[in-house]
């Protein structure tokens, strides 16, 4: 079982390992396993499946729209993407249909209520109390396709779209919007903003609060999408060089241990999967909760 | 030494401190943590709670010094 997972890595690195030698010879030897490691970990236009070959994604000419040029092709992560999006949407809708015809949860129902009830009583409820439970839809999204695309990651042969920082980014994008309009929608456009000063200090810091309270409002999606980022990206790399130790070494010996480590890393890349997408969520309904309830 | 060597040490020293940092910091915070639900097992999950939203924002920080640690190595 753990050769067979880890081929996903092992595999990759001798891929990479190919071309970039190949192409250019590297000064050292440290340069090209700095090649190795960005090839690895970046996006590509080719989806590898590594034993039978590569598949070469559809490319299309980039789009100029308002004067930026987007290119619209096909990615690695993209692909992950859609595939993990339209994993939970179909795993979620089974589910929901179910839930309808027999109120009693039998299998997967089960897990899948647990963690229903998880977000809306532990998450929620102390960070926003009763009335955030409309975000309860929301922040299950979250929660689900985070998870989703984390896990993704650690199937051989598979990328992880939240090892992306544009996949992370975007999210953390539609969590500050959600955030800022709870808070809109609460206190009403002016009283956000007016709110967002605490009342009762002296008048000179006012400026200066004024000034720090509004970065804060950008500093709080741009720490959720550095966290997961580099919190998937950072398993990834440790794996990677604890697996390319063997080749550093060009011995068959340091193998039992670096493949014991990288296993170990691997299981523990599991949980992280699952914290990460919990603390994703939690920081979000704490940010809505911060929002709404201004006087704390 | 070379530039280029001082910047990889640099990066290395960077990425080492952040940790030492950041462990101290959580530590200290589990530590607390434990004491506070062994006095008070009753508020154990609020404390919890708490304790999982510090460290994340203690690691958030700490994952910013690693990238940037990680962009000076790999520039």
């Amino acid at each position: 079982m753990a050769p067979a997972l880890l081929g996903h890595h092992v595999l990759a690195f001798l891929s990479a390992a190919s071309p970039g030698q190949a192409a250019a010879a590297p000064a050292h030897s440290t340069e090209g396993g700095n090649n190795w490691m960005i090839e690895y970990l970046s996006d590509s236009h080719t989806l590898e499946i590594q034993p039978f070959g590569a598949i070469d994604l559809p490319q299309f000419p980039p789009v100029r729209f308002l004067g930026m040029t987007i290119d619209l092709s096909l990615t690695k992560d993209l692909v992950f993407l859609w595939l993990a999006a339209f994993i939970v949407s179909l795993a979620l809708i089974l589910i929901a249909r179910r839930k309808q015809r027999n109120l009693v949860p039998r299998g997967w129902q089960n897990v899948i209520e647990v963690v229903i009830v998880f977000v809306r009583d532990e998450i929620i409820m102390p960070t926003v109390g009763r009335e955030g439970v409309k975000f309860l839809p929301f922040l299950l999204t979250v929660f689900f396709f985070i998870l989703t695309c984390n896990l993704l990651g650690l199937v051989p042969n598979f990328s992880t779209p939240t090892g992306n920082i544009n996949v992370t980014a975007g999210l953390a994008l539609i969590a500050f919007i959600v955030i800022q309009g709870a808070g809109i929608a609460k206190h009403g456009l002016a009283g956000y903003f007016r709110g967002l000063v605490p009342p009762g200090i002296p008048v000179f810091i006012i400026p200066v609060m004024a000034v720090v309270e509004f970065i804060g409002l950008f500093t709080k999606p741009f720490a959720l999408t550095v966290r997961l980022f580099a919190n998937m990206t950072a398993g990834h790399i440790v794996i990677f060089s604890l697996v390319g130790l063997i080749f550093l070494f060009k011995t068959v010996a340091v193998a039992p241990v670096s493949i014991a480590f990288a296993l170990f890393i691997y299981f523990m890349e599991i949980m992280i999967g699952v914290i990460q997408a919990y603390i994703f969520t939690i920081l979000t309904s704490l940010f809505i909760g911060l929002a709404v309830h201004q006087e704390h | 030494m070379l530039p280029q060597g001082l910047a990889y040490l640099a990066a290395g020293i960077g990425a080492a401190l952040a940790v030492v940092g950041a462990a101290f910091g959580i530590g200290k915070l589990t530590a607390a943590t434990m004491e506070a639900s062994g006095r008070q097992p009753e508020i154990a999950g609020d404390v919890r709670t708490s304790m999982i939203i510090s460290a994340a924002l203690i690691e958030g920080v700490t994952l910013f010094a690693e990238v940037i640690c990680i962009i000076l190595a790999i520039k």
